[in-house]
């Protein structure tokens, strides 16, 4: 147990949470779900709308046919059923951003249904820093349906520069995939675990950019507690619109805490559609939800059923490429990768290909996989890129991994190449010899700076003899300072023990 | 399904629950006679309930086509200001309506 899962005022000793999650992640996809206008983001309010999209009187939806495949592909990934019907249905309420008064979206009949996916997740108590200890746990995927999004409501003066609720119909119609998982999650910590591992699979089959800031993936927090052991549910409530891991994680956290005084002052829970304030992290309630039957589905008249052949299917999924967890296993045993190097390498397909070429051609994977996940993709994280966005080259960084496997250039001086190497591009080994940063293996002069050392500092040399070995780091400072960075560590050290030990 | 569909006779409330809903202002007459018409119609149905459906599969749509689909070809939406003519309040080319307070998305 954690230090505070020890404090008697957390929830989690009494309560244990259950978490379900709806997300919304939009389409890759040119044109809109059933209209042809342009699928953009950031462009001018309403010039990217068609009468259909603005529920004109008169105008007729056709279904784009590319979300078929889409559909099908996250079926899959999903280890879902792919239903050979579906049916669109209306999802009637009113709000100024949705001009029909109704959302085309599926019901009884969703496109995909019934499937899994695997997350690797905290062990319990491990802690939320880098490292934690994961295992892995299969999250069910309850269905996934097709919808139009709504347009945008901006409600903020400073934002839209008068007064009034500014209304932009550029989203309106953006298709959607709505996927629903079972309420299979345990904790915040969770619940961001499967949000990331099922935006990796959504990027991977190319079925959505997923990118949060666009607002291309929302989620939705279903949250209940119960006391441990019971295996009824509690009564659970919605929180709306999280639009990053950071808030899906508050808001939980937050919402735990909120139901949890309820109970704890013996009331009961209502159910609720709840929204996140980021600056209290605190979660109010945004309504009460007074029955389900609110939205008064029926099928849409102006839609058939959407049938979906077999042989589609089936050669989408002759087609599906490698997901994480397969990519995962097979790192695993082919370059005898482990723990969380690996996840972050499956994470992006982009990264996990990059790092295939490169260990390939440096042939050490191990040190490929450390470079890559941790030196370069800090760079990358500093400056917001992909892997592929950059000027470094797997090959060049296979090259400079080699210098470095081979004791030609100190892992210091290559990291420093780095940032050029992405800035820029260009030859490693080239570097280093225009700048002289090849590094010294030569014993002789190596010796000499050694012995130099030796001298100048008799008081630490003295420790070291009689068994201190703190000073040998300070001592092993000075050669390098003395070689100019570029001694061969290993051999520094070697000749720093043997000579001050006297036998050499 | 909506409760009005299960049963055979209808109610004030749910009339009255119904225009809420589909943001109807009723009046008390109206209320009456909505109630009275509704229920016929659900009587009707009633009627056609009675025949035996078992088997048959649930017509979503009177039309046998196959989905009418479009390529994924996006062309230039409408001209924005022809979009936004008959807006009775605009402001750079966003719609602008009555401060809405609550977030309410659905």
């Amino acid at each position: 147990m954690s230090e505070e899962e020890r404090m008697s005022d957390n929830p989690l000793d009494r309560y244990e949470p259950v978490i379900g999650l709806e997300v919304h992640t939009h389409l890759k996809t040119e044109s809109k779900l059933f209209s042809p206008a342009p699928v953009r983001y950031g462009g001018a309010p309403n010039h990217d709308v068609h009468p259909i999209d603005l529920g004109m009187p008169g105008v007729l939806p056709v279904l784009n046919e590319k979300v078929i495949g889409l559909a099908i592909r996250l079926g899959l990934a999903t280890h879902s059923t792919v239903n050979t019907r579906s049916v669109f249905a209306r999802k009637n309420y009113f709000y100024p951003d949705l001009p029909k008064g109704y959302q085309i979206s599926q019901y009884e009949e969703p496109v995909v249904s019934n499937g899994w996916i695997e997350v690797e997740v905290p062990v319990k108590g491990s802690g939320k820093k880098r490292g934690a200890e994961t295992v892995t746990k299969r999250i069910g995927v309850t269905r996934a349906h097709l919808e139009e999004d709504a347009g945008k409501s901006i409600h903020d003066v400073a934002l839209s520069g008068s007064e009034g609720t500014h209304i932009d119909l550029n989203r309106a119609g953006v298709p959607l995939l709505e996927i629903v998982s079972e309420p299979d999650l345990r904790s915040a910590a969770e619940a961001s675990a499967y949000l990331r591992a099922l935006r990796s699979i959504l990027r991977y089959i190319e079925v959505s950019d997923a990118d949060m800031e666009k607002g291309q993936f929302r989620c939705d927090a279903n949250v209940s507690l119960r006391p441990w052991g019971r295996s009824q549910f509690g009564t659970r409530t919605e929180i709306k619109n999280l639009n990053s891991f950071a808030n899906v994680e508050g808001a939980i956290e937050a919402e735990i805490v909120r139901q949890s005084e309820i109970l704890d002052d013996g009331g009961e829970i209502q159910q609720a559609t709840m929204g996140f304030d980021v600056e209290r992290r605190k979660t109010r309630v945004l309504r009460l939800k007074e029955n389900a039957d609110d939205y008064r589905y029926f099928d849409d008249p102006d839609l058939i059923p959407l049938m979906i052949d077999e042989e589609l299917i089936e050669a989408i999924r002759a087609d599906l490429p490698e997901l994480p967890e397969q990519k995962r296993e097979r790192f695993e045993q082919e370059y005898g990768l482990a723990g969380e190097t690996t996840a972050i390498l499956v994470a992006s397909r982009r990264l996990a290909d990059f790092f295939e070429h490169c260990a390939r051609a440096c042939n050490a994977p191990k040190a490929a996989a450390n470079w890559i996940a941790r030196d370069l993709r800090q760079e990358l994280n500093e400056r917001n890129l992909e892997v592929d966005e950059t000027r470094l080259e797997p090959d060049a960084l296979a090259s400079l991994i080699r210098l470095v496997e081979e004791g030609r250039l100190t892992t210091k001086n290559a990291r420093e190449l780095l940032p050029e190497l992405v800035e820029e591009g260009g030859d490693p080994q080239a570097m280093m010899e225009e700048r002289g940063l090849e590094a010294v293996s030569d014993t002789g002069m190596i010796d000499e700076w050694v012995t130099a050392v030796i001298s100048g500092n008799a008081a630490a040399v003295e420790s070291v003899r009689g068994g201190d070995d703190k000073p040998l780091n300070f001592l092993m400072g000075q050669v390098m300072k003395a070689a100019g960075g570029k001694a061969a560590p290993g051999e520094v050290r070697k000749r720093l023990m043997e000579m001050i030990r006297g036998d050499g | 399904m909506l409760a009005l569909y299960a049963m055979s006779r209808i109610t004030r409330e749910d009339v009255e629950r119904t225009a809420d809903l589909a943001r109807l202002s009723l009046s008390n007459d109206e209320i009456e006679s909505m109630t009275h018409d509704l229920g016929q119609i659900l009587d009707h149905v009633e009627q056609l309930q009675a025949l035996d459906t078992q088997g048959i599969e649930p017509t979503a749509h009177a039309i046998p086509l196959a989905t009418p689909l479009r390529a994924d070809k996006a062309s230039p939406g409408i001209d924005p200001d022809l979009a936004l003519a008959n807006a009775p309040s605009s402001d750079a080319y966003a719609f602008v309506v009555p401060k809405v307070i609550e977030a309410e998305e659905g």
